[in-house]
């Protein structure tokens, strides 16, 4: 298991917003925590990246307890929802500035720089600042601001939420192909549905702070477990959309 | 929440207050009849007049009255110096305290969460909601001989009431809220994330501030300490009350030119008074210029 979370308990003035969550995501693996808004998906990405911690249970990473490891020594890249770009550094800079903080050699920071912009076909963009960049360019560059020091374990906060309708899917389709491209593993979460199930090898459902099922997308859409999966995850849409997936596969190869 | 594409960060961090104002003075921009522009233009011009540009001629008119010569007189006499440079020693230390209490309540008020910010919040209002004068008072009486604090400080040899350090404190204290009430909006608005997506990144606190939250609130700090040093060069009411107007001891600017007044001098109680008025241009032109900046480059570069 590259992460894994452990009878996991935290609770903000009373108000229970993780409840005993358990779960593993093995190495190399895209996993998505997919819950209603308001169910304790974001508070467990902050307890993985150190920026909130455990009342009670423990985080591993590759099998060591990181719970007392402050965050920047994890190995984590995260992407918030709004992206928290740095707003008054360029793109390029907003890539280098976690290079710059581990003091790499200027040489390396450049290239290092080139090769991220060039991953998200940024290359001329470079010295933009974020407020001239669209909604899905901005996306993209806290996603290779995150990759840069190269991290083991991406987390990514509701990544399409503030992107529109229209390239969400696009977008979608590209955020997967290059997380595979470079092998990292991911959680990324969710409140939609569809995206969990299109995006996702593994779906972690998430209610009111307790994991509700754990599986593969087809796994929870035939066996739900809960009635409140049942509820939440709509199985017709989901066999429709994986077939018209499946049509899409077969005319892109 | 989606984030509209077209807005930019510029109207995010500093709302859209000059370009509103923009609109209101955007000639092209003609409804209304022009029967009730003119009348609204002539009912400014007018008021402007009989608040602001008179009084400011009556100084100017009176500071000169006897000629360049009594003036220059007037103005480099002993006491009005010193009391000149009492109001830019009050000024410093007024600016210099209010700006590290300013920057680290916002701060904290804007990025933590604990139980009773509201109050703290409250509590730093304070000055702005009591007269300046009861202020002054309860320095006296806290500080005083008499005073809770009367017996220690006495005992310990040190001068508050009636002395500089008293002057310098009432100061401080009338002027508290200007940097903190500047900065905790924009403080605000910018969050927490970007301070923790930097410190994921293993960036430490200093670098953290210099890098991420300095620039950010930058021009709402400048604009800050203005403000704060503007209304601690006029400050009246609480200075008066715990000087005891020691004459070229405990005397700031605006407590001179009220002496020079009260002793019938007017015409040096004018001059001591257009030190201060110019010492208000040059705030006012610093002030707009700041403004200017603080609404344009709110987006960086
Ligand atoms: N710092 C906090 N202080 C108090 N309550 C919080 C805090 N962070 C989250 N919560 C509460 O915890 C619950 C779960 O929040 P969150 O993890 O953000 O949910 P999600 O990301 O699934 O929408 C919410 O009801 C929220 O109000
Ligand atoms: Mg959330």
């Amino acid at each position: 298991m590259q992460i894994e979370m452990r009878h996991v308990n935290k609770a903000f003035d009373g108000f229970h917003a993780s409840r005993d969550v358990s779960f593993g995501v093995e190495s190399g693996r895209l996993a998505a925590l997919l819950g209603p808004s308001g169910s304790g998906k974001t508070t467990i990405l902050r307890m993985i990246a150190g920026l909130d911690s455990p009342d009670s249970g423990d985080i591993l990473i590759k099998g060591e307890r990181v719970n007392n490891l402050p965050g920047s020594k994890r190995g984590i890249g995260l992407v918030f929802q709004n992206y928290a770009l740095f707003r008054y550094m360029t793109v390029a800079d907003n890539i280098a500035f976690g290079l710059k903080v581990q003091k790499k050699g200027k040489h390396e920071i450049k290239a290092r720089v080139e090769e991220l912009l060039e991953l998200i076909s940024m290359k001329e963009l470079g010295r933009r600042y974020p407020y001239q960049l669209s909604g899905g360019q901005r996306q993209r560059v806290a996603f290779a601001r995150a990759l840069a020091p190269n991290p083991q374990l991406l987390l990514l906060d509701e990544p399409f939420a503030a992107i529109d309708a229209k390239i969400r899917r696009e977008l979608r389709r590209w955020l997967k192909e290059k997380i595979e491209m470079v092998g990292i593993t991911s959680i990324f979460v969710t409140h939609d549905q569809e995206e969990a199930m299109e995006v996702a090898d593994m779906v972690i459902v998430m209610n009111e702070g307790a994991v509700e099922q754990i599986g593969t997308p087809e796994n929870i859409c035939r066996n739900p477990r809960t009635g409140f999966v049942k509820d939440f995850i709509d199985v017709e849409r989901f066999e429709a959309l994986r077939l018209i997936g499946k049509k899409r596969y077969k005319e892109n190869s | 929440m989606p984030r509209d594409a077209e807005r930019t960060y510029e109207q995010d961090v500093s709302g859209d207050g000059l370009q509103s104002l923009q609109k209101v003075i955007d000639p092209h921009r003609d409804e209304g009849s022009l029967g009730v522009k003119c009348a609204l233009i002539g009912i400014s011009v007018l008021f402007l007049g009989i608040m602001l540009v008179l009084p400011l001629a009556v100084v100017a008119v009176n500071a000169l009255r006897e000629g360049w010569e009594a003036y220059k007189e007037n103005i480099l006499d002993e006491y009005t110096i010193k009391a000149f440079r009492l109001t830019l020693t009050a000024m410093f230390f007024a600016v210099a305290v209010n700006t590290v209490f300013g920057v680290a309540a916002a701060y904290l008020l804007s990025k933590f969460y604990f139980r009773g910010r509201e109050v703290i919040a409250a509590l730093i209002d304070i000055p702005f909601s009591i007269s300046p004068v009861i202020a002054g008072l309860v320095f006296i009486l806290t500080y005083g001989n008499m005073g809770w604090m009367g017996g220690f400080l006495k005992s310990h040899g040190i001068k508050i009431v009636f002395a500089v350090p008293g002057v310098i404190l009432a100061t401080i204290f009338v002027t508290f809220p200007f940097v903190f009430r500047e900065l905790f909006p924009v403080m605000n608005v910018q969050g927490r994330e970007e301070e923790e997506a930097a410190a994921l990144m293993g960036a430490g606190g200093l670098t953290i501030f210099r890098r991420i939250t300095f620039p950010h609130i930058k021009w709402a700090l400048l604009y800050g300490i203005i403000l704060c040093g503007a209304r601690a060069m006029g400050e009246f009411g609480a200075v008066s009350v715990i000087s005891g107007h020691l004459r070229g001891k405990t005397n700031t600017l605006p407590l001179h030119v009220e002496i020079l007044y009260n002793e019938f001098n007017t015409a040096a109680a004018f001059a001591a008074s257009s030190v201060l008025v110019v010492m208000a241009v040059i705030i006012l032109i610093i002030r707009n210029l700041v403004e200017m900046k603080k609404g344009r480059k709110a987006g960086g570069r």
